[in-house]
């Protein structure tokens, strides 16, 4: 049974439709990602699963409840780090810890989730002299105070730098291993492909697909390109022979192959066979971001 | 889970050195300055027959309330909403309005101790009496409190940034000032200004703080006007405020 069942959901705002018609589900445990250029009402269909607002039309359910009336018993269970919130500046680390722990029925022990977000070594700053990817960490670790069953992460890494990035990854998994369902919004390829069991990709307010990062590939281009400089030189009619392979491609000394399944597996183990060397081998997929173009029609506004 | 909430704010006000200074600090230096002047135990008629000592007193309680209702209380709560503190305390099972609670009671305690030790103070040091209409003193002190509290949380209601509510806060803070008293005596004020001033937010308060200090009876008029700023802010507070 999923943990959150979002249906048909509407919302506007004035004359702007930030969400058109948004349905999905999110199954325990999985880390279920939403993926969409910015503006197209990620956060605010994560916000009418947060209870934040309301929709205008459309059924949003999490853990068989209603966010909006059920919210003292959502919010036990629901945590969330939201897009640009902060804590008050002279605020500690520990401090706020405990602080929102103390609003659960079943706190985290802070401590620990301190440590386990390897912020053990700040726990006595304030929140206003930690940095960019500190500061994340403290929102993570403020989402985790309640010992939730699911957490809404919206925009985690966004101004985060690379080293930083790939460490708050390392951690959503950590999370995820303990048990907890992850509803992540992102706009970041790279972040939805490493992290996601499943996503839905969202453009003007509409889910245009929804499916695994190498489903949302597959989708748009099944087919692989490979290519390379054979040694000694080869017919490409053992090359056609294969069931995997639709065209073979020469172009000097280089070959490009495209095919689809075991495709490089049947390539190399053919050469090898015929004890045949491919020089300069290279594997071309199609990319998520690909996908992306593919299905939405435009590129992802990608930070640098 | 308030009184945690409460003494998480205590602490955070008590770091932001500039508050313990304004609200309990400048009010007893001002005490302490005034009162130990030559004269300062002997009635003055300048001063509406108070001696000099507690009319400071009055006043320094007054800047108190003034700089906690008008300045501190809105930067305090358009800046928590301006950094999604209040929208974040939303997600949880805490209500973002206990957060306001808390400061609003965490103030309030603030004013009626920087209070107790100008009565205390004076009253040791300068022979200040303890409020002689002590109900009559409290009941202003308290409908002061709400006033300018009202006001203050009204200010934090429509203003969109903590810079923008201190700014608003300090437009009102320093006529109030004015018409309070605390530049000139208002014994020594033209008479339309005086009648402004008594029934102005702060000159109420102090006016009727002041008369019950002396042992009279502070005029009903200045208190229900103070409780109507109260009503009205408080009110129109209720209906602008924006938690995000």
């Amino acid at each position: 049974m999923p943990v959150i069942e979002v249906t048909n959901l509407h919302k506007r705002y004035g004359d702007t439709v930030a969400v058109d018609d948004v349905s999905f589900s999110v199954e325990r445990g999985e880390i279920f990602g939403i993926l969409g250029p910015n503006g197209a009402g990620k956060t605010t269909t994560v916000e009418c699963v947060e209870g934040l607002r309301a929709p205008d039309r459309g059924r949003v359910s999490v853990l068989g409840l209603d966010p909006r009336r059920d919210r003292a018993e959502l919010t036990q269970r629901v945590g969330v780090q939201l897009q640009e919130s902060e804590l008050p500046e002279k605020m500690k680390v520990a401090e706020a810890v405990a602080l929102y722990g103390s609003f659960y029925r079943r706190p985290a022990d802070g401590a620990r989730l301190i440590d386990e977000l390897g912020l053990a070594y700040k726990r006595d700053t304030r929140f206003g002299k930690l940095s960019g990817g500190q500061k994340q960490r403290v929102s993570i670790a403020l989402a985790l105070a309640g010992s939730p069953e699911i957490a809404v992460l919206d925009e985690l890494t966004t101004g985060l730098d690379p080293q930083a990035r790939r460490d708050t990854w390392q951690l959503i998994e950590q999370v995820r291993d303990r048990g907890v369902t992850i509803l992540l919004v992102t706009h970041f390829m790279e972040e939805a492909e490493r992290l996601c069991d499943r996503i839905a990709v969202i453009d003007s307010g509409r889910v245009v697909a929804i499916d695994t990062p190498a489903g949302l590939v597959a989708r748009v281009d099944p087919e692989q390109r490979i290519r390379f400089r054979p040694s000694p030189a080869l017919d490409d009619r053992m090359l056609r022979e294969l069931p995997e392979v639709h065209t073979v491609l020469r172009s000097g000394d280089h070959l490009t192959v495209t095919g689809t399944g075991a495709l490089l597996q049947a390539v190399t183990s053919m050469l090898a066979r015929n004890d045949i060397i491919a020089a300069d081998l290279r594997v071309e997929q199609t990319s998520l971001d690909d996908a992306f173009v593919a299905l939405t029609g435009r590129r992802i506004t990608q930070e640098a | 889970m308030f009184a945690r909430i409460t003494l998480m704010e205590l602490k955070l006000t008590l770091r932001e050195v500039v508050v313990p200074l304004f609200v309990l600090v400048l009010p007893l230096g001002l005490l302490l300055g005034f009162g130990f002047q030559p004269g300062s135990r002997h009635p003055d008629a300048h001063l509406g027959g108070q001696t000099s000592a507690a009319y400071i007193a009055a006043i320094g309680a007054g800047i108190c309330l003034a700089i906690l209702g008008l300045n501190v209380l809105p930067t305090a709560l358009a800046g928590y909403r301006e950094k999604g503190v209040l929208r974040r305390l939303a997600t949880t099972p805490v209500r973002p309005v206990y957060l306001l609670a808390a400061q609003i009671v965490l103030y309030a305690a603030a004013a009626l101790f920087t209070v107790a030790v100008l009565i205390a103070v004076g009253n040791v040091l300068f022979g200040t009496p303890v409020p002689k209409a002590l109900p009559a003193f409290l009941a202003a002190l308290l409908l002061g409190i709400a006033a300018l509290f009202a006001i203050g949380l009204l200010v934090a209601a429509v203003a969109p940034s903590g810079r923008a509510g201190q700014g608003i806060g300090m437009i009102l803070f320093f006529p109030n000032l004015f018409l309070g008293g605390v530049y000139i005596p208002r014994e020594a004020m033209p008479a339309v200004l005086r009648d402004i001033g008594d029934y102005s937010p702060l000159g109420a308060t102090l006016k009727t703080m002041r008369d019950a200090w002396m042992g009279t009876e502070p005029r009903v008029a200045q208190l229900a006007i103070m409780a109507a700023y109260a009503v009205v802010a408080g009110f129109a507070a209720t209906k602008l405020f924006r938690w995000e």
